[in-house]
């Protein structure tokens, strides 16, 4: 035990902040209800309970990215793909069920091929290893890469086959008709997956590998559900999915979506609450210390790559669930539909607004940046037919015809405005995380 | 023999062509890299802006080239390079400058050239629409088709005018950046500053130079590839994602902060895409008879579908940063 030391020797910034109150959440949080109740009374509760739910999901997806960059530092630039991924597995696992395939000879064509993929992956992965027996390294690798070249081609034709069947004879390989909330379990599980593929590959590296390897591989996992009309139906889209409560056709639009409402609150408190047990506890001790200081983090002996992998893992597991729950709610999936702006830009901003690391900062972001969102096109329009209205009153000017398209454009500048100004003048953001001193 | 020239139309041409737009964006982006340490994500909007600024003068002077003899739009682009070169600066200096006068982590660095991104992205947008349009306005594309003297080939060589334009651009700026790089005091200087920055600028190099001359040669050379591009495609405003990822592949597989391993690595990512999407079977057809029975040929011998090409450069990506992270001619691994 050490003596307390006397005030005048101790250090302003190693005693810990005396508990002061809460004024500035406590604004802020009121300010965003006056909002939030305006929006109410202007478009009607069923607007406004759907605008709540949506801007529910990305606080999911928010908190997702502010355990990524907040606590730890990395920057993820791919949220849009492991948002498809969670909305992937909402969509396939709960639909119903495709009779047409499954009462065809296809299920088992497509096991078989799945069956040759994994068995061409066991070959490749096999003659890796030959140099264990004693055959020379270059030409282990030769017959790696030959047998690697020769089995994929194989493999993806007989699949590119069975795929085209099923696109002929079924459409595509419906649901699963499981529960809801288990489509949402193993759409994080899947998001985590890759995740931890990625962050296998890049983390022991700079940050900036990070961020240009996941925009790789979200823009890939969106071609791929784009384009894998056998699995996801492709551009034709996949409606409607089913909701874990009621649905708007059995007790109202604004019951419905206020019950919805309910699950994802549940949602985000457990979240919530787990992250602030663990933000708290030793373990979110160590990653803000790897944040803050890689160097002596590593001279404690913690294992800076692993904890690194661990929450970037756990980030990614997050956004899976909140993809999931977005497409559950929005009843539709359209890999078409995940744009960059929607999925990864405008979550960013949510966080470095809100406060990264504070999570009740990124709370505030989502909700009160996806209002903005959402009121923003309006208001952009409204813009636009002013600038028109005055320009043809008073230079004769005819105004270009695709306004509309044109009026959402200015959002994609007015988020990298946003983007920005918050970190030049705001780098903490509107709830800064609070850093503990302990003395 | 026509399964030979269908090759290199279809492969020989095309790579050529993808390699030197990657390798012109990526010795930008490895410039910036070396010389400012961060990943410059908004390079691919700063090509569109060159292209831009490209079809704006030319639908402005439709009639310039026909004067000396050249496409309008060739004649317009060292205009859209400086303007390249002096919105380059000019970002840096709104957005960039204070974040490092900060100290701030590179990797906010990089969020605020996404910021840039899309920024740079919605304002094309605004002014240009979203659709695709043609930089040729008021000239014709002129393409070749040169017969090769062998009996029994019917398909000629396939190739473009801005392609001819592209290969010789692409060669002149090499070669110059060569001489640049290696006989220029600014250009030792810029050499010495991606080395070790402090110790550049305790000998007395002005670094805030070396900086915005930084910026006007990947604005230039962005202007450049973006132009070129466009010209070979279409101009489109959302040109630039689709970029992004082959370039920063380009530049890691060069090694970072080599500017010639970033050609390099630009041809290499540009002949990987286009041998990935090119049917083997094609080239395969002759042998086909005397091919063994068991051993049919599938029509499609691609190894991924075009859809899929955006695989290509990711799998390069992966695969030199775990075998290799410091890229085929040891750059450096900027920690």
């Amino acid at each position: 035990m050490t003596q307390p030391r006397p005030p005048s020797q101790q250090r302003a910034d190693s005693v810990a902040a005396p508990r002061r109150f809460p004024l500035r959440e406590l604004t802020l949080f009121l300010a965003l209800m006056v909002v939030v109740l305006a929006v109410y009374t202007a478009m009607g509760s069923a607007y406004g309970t759907r605008m709540l739910v949506e801007s529910a999901c990305y606080a999911i997806l928010a908190l997702g990215l502010t355990i990524q960059w907040g606590y730890a530092g990395q920057f993820n630039a791919g949220v849009m793909g492991f948002v498809a991924l969670g909305g992937f597995c909402a969509m396939f696992f709960s639909i119903p069920v495709n009779e047409a395939f499954w009462n065809s000879e296809l299920p088992g064509e497509l096991g078989l091929a799945l069956l040759y993929m994994l068995a061409a992956i066991v070959l490749v992965v096999a003659a890796s290893r030959l140099d264990r027996i004693g055959i020379p390294k270059p030409l282990r690798t030769l017959i790696a890469v030959v047998l690697g070249v020769v089995l994929y081609m194989v493999v993806i034709n007989n699949f590119r086959e069975v795929a085209g069947q099923i696109e002929s004879q079924a459409g595509f390989i419906g649901g699963m008709a499981l529960p809801v909330w288990f489509g949402w379990i193993v759409g994080g599980a899947l998001a985590g997956g890759v995740g931890y593929f990625i962050g296998h590959v890049c983390l022991g590296l700079r940050s900036d590998y990070l961020a240009i390897a996941t925009i790789g591989i979200a823009e890939i996992i969106k071609a791929f559900l784009k384009n894998a009309d056998w699995l996801t139906r492709g551009t034709a889209t996949v409606s409607p999915l089913p909701w874990p409560v009621p649905g708007p056709g059995e007790v109202g639009f604004t019951l419905a979506r206020a019950l919805y409402l309910s699950v994802t609150a549940v949602i985000i408190a457990v979240i919530f609450f787990l992250l602030h047990r663990a933000y708290n506890a030793p373990w979110g001790r160590m990653i803000r210390a790897i944040r803050d200081n890689e160097v002596s983090a590593a001279a404690m002996g913690k294992d800076i790559n692993k904890r690194r992998l661990e929450i970037f893992v756990l980030g990614c597991i997050l956004m899976g669930i909140g993809g999931a729950v977005l497409a559950s709610f929005n009843s539709l999936f359209d890999p078409q539909g995940y744009l960059p702006l929607n999925h990864t830009f405008l979550v960013l901003v949510m966080v470095i607004l809100g406060g990264p690391g504070n999570n009740l900062g990124t709370i505030f972001g989502a909700v009160a940046v996806y209002i903005i969102w959402l009121m923003s096109e309006p208001l952009a329009l409204f813009l636009m037919q002013l600038a028109v209205d005055i320009g043809s009153a008073t230079f004769g000017w005819d105004a270009p015809t695709n306004l509309d398209s044109r009026a959402l454009q200015a959002r994609v500048f007015v988020i990298g405005l946003l983007i920005s100004l918050v970190l030049r003048f705001a780098p903490k953001g509107m709830l800064p995380e609070k850093v503990r001193h302990h003395g | 023999m026509n399964e030979l020239v269908f090759f290199i139309n279809n492969v020989m041409i095309a790579g050529s062509v993808s390699g030197s737009i990657y390798a012109m964006g990526a010795v930008g982006v490895t410039l910036i890299f070396s010389i400012m340490r961060f990943a410059h994500f908004a390079h691919g909007d700063m090509m569109t802006f060159g292209a831009f600024m490209v079809l704006l003068l030319t639908t402005l002077f439709p009639q310039a080239g026909a004067a000396i003899g050249v496409p309008t739009p060739i004649l317009m682009l060292p205009l859209a390079m400086v303007l390249t070169a002096g919105l380059a600066v000019g970002i840096d200096h709104t957005f960039y400058k204070p974040l490092r006068a900060h100290g701030v982590k590179p990797i906010v660095m990089v969020i605020a050239s996404l910021g840039v991104t899309l920024m740079l992205q919605g304002l094309i947008r605004l002014f240009a629409g979203t659709g695709g349009s043609s930089l040729y306005v008021d000239d014709r594309k002129e393409i070749f088709r040169l017969p090769i003297p062998i009996e029994g080939v019917r398909m000629p060589v396939v190739i473009t005018e801005p392609q001819l334009y592209l290969f010789a651009l692409t060669i002149i700026c090499v070669v110059a950046l060569h001489f640049f790089l290696s006989r220029s005091r600014l250009g030792k200087a810029m050499r010495a500053m991606s080395d070790n920055p402090d110790l550049a600028q305790a000998s007395g190099i002005n670094t805030n130079t070396i900086v915005a001359v930084t910026w006007m040669l990947a604005g230039g050379l962005a202007a450049i590839a973006g132009t070129l591009l466009s010209l070979d495609v279409t101009f489109k405003p959302d040109l630039s994602f689709f970029l992004l990822l082959p370039i920063f592949a380009a530049a890691i597989v060069g090694g970072v902060g080599h500017p010639f391993g970033a050609v390099a690595g630009g041809f290499v990512v540009g002949f990987a895409e286009s041998l990935a999407v090119f049917n083997w079977s094609v080239l395969l057809r002759p042998f086909r008879d005397s091919l063994p029975e068991w051993l049919a040929l599938p029509s499609n011998l691609a190894f991924v579908g075009t859809e899929y090409k955006i695989v290509v450069p990711f799998f390069i990506l992966v695969a030199i940063l775990v075998w290799r992270p410091t890229g085929i001619f040891k750059g450096k691994v900027i920690t």
